[in-house]
């Protein structure tokens, strides 16, 4: 018989996935718990960007951190993984979101980001098929793209590797006190259990504060050569900041296979998957306002997936407050994919009682209790 | 009413019946439609619109199914088999 | 590129083959207006294709004059995508369209069934129903060798065609065992109508050998098929030819049906004995409801369209005759089950979903097909799964998911022009 594991893991997403990879190479024997199959969540539905964010100092941090770890990582990702180091380019609309294009150039030049600022014309040459009247933008060179599914299956082969098991189709019916139970009543007992369920991370853990944030994707059929980076209008900082309204914004992305990426929308308090077609004719009228041949362009699929949003827009990282044996590694928004790899090495220093590369407090489970006490 | 009419193929002129579809156009050519991903030559497969298989630009439009289309005289017909 | 052209029916027909051109018919004999919309350039589907332009008269040109003298607004090359709340969108060459609706009769048809085997993919290989629809969109095959292969009626069909062609028909090679093919046989014989066509069949295809228990096993060629290698009777052969037509029966066209909400049961949609579905003011005909053949197809589309025009008495009438009919969707269940050597055709790198080239191995990797999707990406090209699913559905016992919109690829403009004045949207 196995021995027992010392981590559990909960969820098979991509931030589950990366804590095992971690944990496991730091020898821990490592159960990671899935109600599904890898990527049935957020991870299944999300874009794949790995891009640096500079909304809050703790949002850049992790995200840098991050984004480097991942720059590691290229050169052992398989090609299923699709790692394309295309970059973001940020477009301007006007003088105004040209202020904040040279706002974040200060900003990521100042912590070591290679930014480039670009004028009407050069952002053009960059990317032929924006409209023409354009402000300006902002290239980061150092951004890229993964396809998530495939990243999460290569984190968890890595972590079957040096000995993790993985079990699938198994919903988890509570955790705490050292113990995870499965629906089916088995239980499992562990040093530590993370909680990186994603949308049923607060069913789980009690005392934080999760909600689902619809978004839309389109993707079309293969056009090489449309679109060279992952292209987001500065807009898109407005729509992220919303709590309550609908939104959308101009995100697409090339793939590797030549298809093309149309996002991006945010909807809070919708609670079923089914597509909007409303907010779906907005937001690709945003897209085409921006990229007008997005017209002509083959859509093959449209998907909804939810974004697991936390009021402060970081993430969970850390013990949760009721029970220090749980870490909850949960709350990513619309940054899980670039900040997967961080929050499994901050998990792990936290398991391992080491010093994190990057202050830890901004992202502990307990501020949000701090928060409501305040209220 | 003419009883064939002709259309270009990667270049190459092509006479078919009237209201022969753009697929049996190509394969009057000796070409494939496209190239799949792993770059195998493909040619239609279902014949009625559904396998995507028979894809080629018309015209300078790509990703159109030939066989749906009915060939119109002087058609500029690309296949990428 | 985007203009939106609006439309507005009493009652629109999706699909113009024979069950959508009975239904429009019978519905317009109320005096409503009445909308036939196909994605195909020309009425008549898959059976009828090409029928508009054949010599007159004959029993399926009846049907087309009384379509021409009508007032049906027939929408040719238009794809119905989306359907919700009383509107569909469908998108043409040049436009979107918008299409309000009283009531709906979906008569969507059916596609051939792809199972792969190594060099299934090499030009030449079709289906037999493709390559009818090839033959008939013009293709010239006289003086080629053409083997067909697969399972069903159909084959026989594709067979006497192709040599009216022209076409040097070396053999049929049909999967199913030698006694249903009698069994078969016989019980089409003594159908009502049938013998005539029956036997106008066994004299179309005289000299042609027919095989049983037999099916292809590999297909090479260096850019085209050039040798089919078939397994008869435990033994393997190989026939030199210049296409191969290899279908194994059909599948129901269900993805509108499922998008609007219908239920289904074993695959097909579920209907009352009007023909609605469990979609109030939703009718569906022929082939989506049971694979039956033309007759069939015929009768319920016209209970679908007096029903839907709330002539209850008309589409009573025809109860009798629907019955009769659909004895022939039990008969072909019986007569051509697929047996399990075709679940061991693929080898691991033969290719699953062509338009990703997905191989068998990648998809062996895992137990369901969204799991396998979101990994190997089979099913995430623009065909959406319409080959590959069904075939996966087969090999691996997997329940495909549901449907969302777009039902089909269409250009993201149209995807924009989707109406949004509706309700909730569906789930």
């Amino acid at each position: 018989m196995n021995k027992p594991a010392e981590v559990v893991i909960v969820g098979a997403g991509i931030v589950g996935a990366a804590c095992a990879s971690e944990l496991a190479a730091e020898g821990l024997r490592v159960l990671v718990i899935d109600e599904g199959f890898p990527s049935r969540g957020s991870t299944g539905a999300a874009m794949g960007h790995i891009v640096v964010m500079d909304d809050s100092e703790a949002q850049f941090a992790i995200t840098r951190y991050s984004q480097i770890l991942w720059d590691d990582l290229r050169d052992q990702l398989p090609c299923a993984v699709e790692f394309d180091p295309c970059g973001t380019l940020w477009v301007a609309a006007d003088e105004n979101e040209m202020g904040e294009v040279r706002r974040k150039f200060d900003y990521y030049r100042e912590r070591g980001v290679n930014a480039e600022i670009l004028d009407s014309q050069q952002v053009r040459e960059a990317e032929p098929q924006l409209r023409a009247s354009l402000a300006g933008g902002l290239r980061v060179p150092g951004d890229s793209v993964v396809y998530p599914p495939c990243a999460t299956g290569f984190l968890l082969q890595r972590a079957r590797h040096l000995g993790a098991r993985v079990l699938h189709g198994q919903p988890v019916a509570a955790i705490g006190k050292g113990v995870a139970r499965l629906a089916d009543g088995t239980v499992f007992a562990a040093g530590f259990i993370i909680n990186a369920a994603g949308q049923s991370a607060p069913r789980l853990s009690a005392g934080i504060n999760v909600k689902p944030r619809k978004g839309h994707l389109v993707i079309t059929d293969r056009y090489p050569n449309f679109l060279h980076h992952q292209v987001v209008e500065l807009g898109y900082l407005t729509s992220a900041h919303s709590l309550t309204a609908d939104s959308v914004a101009f995100n697409v992305q090339p793939r590797k296979t030549g298809q093309i990426l149309i996002g991006s929308s945010r909807q809070y308090g919708a609670d079923n998957a089914a597509v909007d077609d409303s907010i779906l004719a907005r937001m690709l009228q945003r897209a085409f306002a921006y990229m007008p041949d997005l017209r002509l362009l083959s859509a093959i699929r449209v998907w909804t997936g939810f974004r697991p949003a936390t009021p402060d827009k970081l993430p969970l990282i850390g013990p949760s407050p009721e029970d220090p044996s749980v870490l909850v590694a949960a709350g990513h928004e619309g940054l899980g994919i670039t900040t997967s790899l961080a929050t499994a090495k901050l998990i792990c220093s936290q398991i391992l009682g080491q010093r994190p590369a990057i202050p830890i407090q901004p992202y502990l489970p307990s501020r949000q209790m701090a928060a409501e006490a305040h209220v | 009413m003419s009883e064939s009419v002709s259309v270009r193929v990667n270049g190459k002129a092509v006479t078919v019946r009237a209201g022969a579809t753009v697929a049996v156009a190509v394969l009057a050519s000796g070409a494939a439609c496209r190239t799949s991903v792993s770059g195998q030559p493909r040619s239609p497969l279902c014949g009625m619109g559904t396998c995507f298989e028979c894809r080629v630009a018309i015209n300078g439009e790509p990703q159109r199914r030939s066989c749906q289309v009915l060939c119109e005289s002087n058609m500029e017909i690309e296949a990428y088999g | 590129m985007d203009s939106v052209k609006h439309l507005r029916f009493d009652v629109a027909v999706v699909g113009a083959g024979p069950a959508g051109i009975a239904a429009a018919l019978a519905a317009a004999d109320s005096g409503k207006s009445i909308g036939l919309i196909d994605d195909n350039p020309a009425a008549g589907g898959q059976i009828w294709r090409g029928a508009q332009t054949e010599p007159r008269p004959s029993a399926k040109s009846v049907w087309f004059d009384r379509l021409n003298k009508s007032a049906i607004q027939i929408v040719r090359g238009a794809r119905v995508f989306h359907a919700a709340n009383g509107e569909l969108a469908a998108e043409c060459d040049d436009s979107a369209v918008q299409i309000t609706y009283g009531r709906l009769i979906v008569a969507t048809g059916a596609r051939e069934l792809f199972l792969p085997f190594p060099g299934w993919t090499l030009p030449n290989v079709m289906g037999a129903g493709g390559l009818q629809a090839l033959l008939k969109s013009g293709l010239d095959i006289a003086g080629k060798r053409v083997v067909i292969a697969g399972t069903g009626p159909l084959l026989l069909a594709v067979a006497a065609y192709a040599r009216k062609c022209g076409a040097k028909v070396v053999g049929i090679c049909e999967q199913t065992t030698w006694p249903r093919m009698v069994r078969f046989g016989m019980k089409m014989l003594l159908a009502p109508g049938k013998a005539p066509e029956a036997l106008r069949f066994a004299y179309d295809l005289r000299g042609i050998p027919h095989w049983t228990d037999c099916w292809p096993v590999a297909a090479f060629g260096n850019r085209r098929v050039e040798i089919v290698r078939i397994s008869r009777q435990g033994q393997t052969s190989e026939i030199e030819c210049d296409y191969l037509a290899c279908g194994f029966h059909l599948i129901p066209n269900v993805e509108l049906p499922r998008m609007c909400g219908c239920r289904l049961q074993q695959g097909f949609v579920e209907v009352d004995e009007c023909q609605q579905t469990s979609v109030a003011g939703t009718y569906c005909a022929g082939e989506p409801t049971g694979i039956g053949g033309l007759e069939l197809a015929l009768v319920e589309g016209e209970i679908a369209g007096y029903a839907a025009t709330n002539w209850e008495d008309r589409a009573k009438h025809l109860f009798a005759k629907r019955a009769r009919h659909q004895k022939v969707v039990g008969i072909l269940k019986d007569a051509f089950p697929l047996r399990s050597e075709l679940k061991n055709l693929a080898r691991p790198d033969t290719l699953v979903c062509r338009c990703e080239d997905v191989p068998h191995e990648r998809l062996c990797e895992h137990s369901s097909w969204r799991a396998a999707k979101l990994h190997a990406r089979c099913g995430m090209g623009p065909c959406q799964g319409r080959v590959c699913a069904p075939a996966a559905e087969f090999l691996f016992g997997w329940e495909i998911d549901s449907v969302r919109p777009p039902v089909f690829p269409v250009r993201c403009s149209s995807l924009a022009a989707i109406p949004s004045h509706t309700a909730a949207p569906r789930n």
